[in-house]
């Protein structure tokens, strides 16, 4: 039994926004399942009284002063975009 | 003699004689690349016609009485996941293919400030997530001192231009390994930083909690200059750590008496091959002979750090990596049906087979259903994994061990079970969770192929790592060694 089935590798898959076909989805469901079932030896350990860690370093809300400062250019920002008009970034129609 | 078979001491000292000039550096980088790149492949971009052009400027300053920075005209490969402002960034990607940054990173400014000249892009695993180098979507380098061997990775390009001397240095960057593994198979000196130590900005994220950029150099002091010119707190990543940056390259003294040394037992067991072993057991006694101690420790959640590592790396790359998205920068699909679809198709068409399986293992990890079960889990294995290594600190200076269970393996030898190339890094993964720093250094060769000795600091404390691995390096001539191409 595959820890993960093949509709969840497809919802996984689309969450992600990643558009895989049949075949993919199964070689995923093998591939997943491989590692799922080896992250699962975590479960040896008893954590329930473990605080998680994010991040090592003991820092909390990191401020700075509210200055303002230049920005990049408009220009220098669209040059990498794929498809740009009067200034803005242009992508397909998001509504019907 | 190549120039670069020269310490940056000594390179500095024949520039400011005028014994040489930055023009004959460049010359002898780009004269390299050409005899052996064709092999090596350690280069995606280069940036000749520039590199020059500083080369130039910087010997109008030669021979003038002002101060000059110990890097100033030494030649460097950047790793290509570091953005260089006018010069393509791929991270070896072809969603990122036509990218050309519009900023430079932090560290890269940084070297530029110290007027060293950047020679060019290096070669690495996409998004810097792999092992060897192989899932580059342009060509997998080859490790110099055996082109049939994999360099390592994901900084496999900047430990093989190296060790290939196309460079004197190069930066990479080292999530769970990705610095001190290549520089282990390829015969270099690889240090990955205390976390917060190096900026990351403009270093193209794939596990924000986990990634450093670090110096790959021939020697330890080099390693040391290198890492002085990109250290310090900076404003634009606020978790760069405000801690002060010692002098790295004062505290080389060759001095390791009473040196308190930890050897954890896991990391001399099950799946580390004999004569590694056999490397750091003979490394340890050069180190008793220079007045230090060591004692056998446990690091008992060693075994846990893999799977811990692949899902808290791979979720926090799920988040990076959203941002690939065909709208702003890099791959567009052509002809997408509608917003949706152009997202879907613009990242299947432009992430490799690797980077698609740990998106689509990091977003089922933090998924509503498991994100307690996996994601938090494994947060909870870091914090214990975290604890060994502080619980070792509190008797002992460094902790010292094998970088890779084995030397550098053949081309095409893992790529089939992603599992076992994994393993490969069960050694330098703990650090990364832990964020202390830790170095490789040459420690011998196994059938002509290098080995690396890991030895692992305290947060913040560099140093000690750098006087233990000068101090070994010095009593050894592993180093001396260069690979024939």
């Amino acid at each position: 039994m595959s820890r993960i089935t093949i509709d969840e590798v497809k919802h996984v898959a689309n969450l992600a926004r990643l558009a895989i076909t049949e075949e993919e989805a199964e070689q995923f469901q093998h591939q997943l399942d491989a590692i799922i079932s080896f992250a699962e030896e975590l479960n040896e350990l008893d954590t329930d009284h473990v605080e998680p860690t994010s991040h090592v370093l003991d820092m909390n809300n990191v401020l700075r002063e509210d200055e303002a400062t230049k920005g990049l250019p408009q220009e220098e920002v669209l040059k990498n975009a794929p498809d740009s008009q009067d200034g803005y970034i242009k992508v397909p129609s998001i509504m019907d | 003699m190549s120039l670069f078979d020269h310490k940056v001491a000594e390179l500095h000292e024949l520039l400011h004689k005028k014994e040489i000039s930055a023009t004959d550096l460049v010359d002898a980088s780009y004269k390299r690349i050409a005899e052996v790149d064709d092999k090596v492949k350690a280069f995606l971009t280069l940036d000749e016609e520039h590199a020059r052009q500083v080369a130039k400027e910087i010997d109008g300053k030669l021979g003038r009485d002002e101060q000059k920075g110990q890097l100033f005209g030494m030649p460097i490969g950047v790793k290509d996941n570091l953005v260089t402002k006018g010069l393509r960034t791929t991270c070896a990607s072809q969603i990122l293919d036509n990218f050309d940054p519009i900023y430079d990173a932090t560290v890269v400014s940084k070297l530029k400030e110290a007027e060293t000249i950047k020679i060019g892009k290096l070669n690495m695993d996409e998004f810097a997530m792999g092992s060897s180098n192989e899932n580059s979507s342009y060509r997998a380098t080859r490790n110099p001192w055996n082109i049939e061997t994999v360099p390592g990775g994901s900084s496999g390009g900047s430990a093989a231009a190296v060790a290939a001397g196309e460079v004197l240095f190069s930066l990479g960057s080292d999530t769970g390994g990705s610095i001190r593994q290549p520089a282990s198979f390829c015969g270099v000196v690889g240090l990955k930083p205390t976390y917060g130590r190096v900026s990351r900005f403009g270093l193209v994220a794939f596990a924000s909690s986990l990634d450093q950029v670090g110096p790959i150099t021939r020697t330890v002091e080099d390693n040391a200059y290198l890492l002085q010119a990109i250290s310090g707190v900076d404003p634009m990543d606020s978790t760069s750590a405000n801690v002060s940056v010692p002098n790295f390259a004062e505290g080389l003294t060759g001095d390791v008496k009473g040196l308190k040394i930890a050897v954890p037992k896991e990391y001399l067991g099950e799946g580390v091959q004999e004569d590694v072993k056999q490397s750091v057991l003979a490394s340890l006694k050069v180190l008793e002979k220079l007045g230090a101690t060591w004692e056998e420790v446990s690091l008992p959640h060693s075994k846990y750090a893999l799977a811990a590592y692949y899902l808290l790396s791979s979720s926090e790359a799920s988040a990076n990596l959203a941002r690939f998205d065909g709208v702003r920068y890099g791959y567009r699909t052509e002809n997408p049906e509608n917003l949706i679809d152009l997202y879907k198709k613009s990242r299947s068409e432009g992430f490799g087979d690797e980077v698609k399986r740990r998106i689509m293992l990091g977003t089922f990890a933090l998924s509503s259903g498991y994100y307690d079960a996996y994601y938090k889990k494994a947060q909870k294995v870091r914090t214990l994994i975290k604890q060994d290594f502080e619980n070792v600190f509190e008797k002992y200076d460094v902790i010292i061990g094998p970088t890779t269970p084995t030397p550098a393996f053949k081309i095409g030898e893992k790529t089939k079970d992603p599992l076992t190339m994994y393993a490969n890094d069960i050694l330098t993964i703990p650090v990364n969770l832990a964020g202390v720093p830790g170095i490789s250094v040459p420690c011998g060769f196994s059938e002509g192929l290098p080995l690396g000795l890991q030895i692992i600091g305290k947060h913040f404390d560099e140093s000690t790592v750098y006087r233990v691995a000068h101090a070994f390096e010095q009593a050894t001539d592993f180093h001396k060694q260069k690979p024939e191409l």
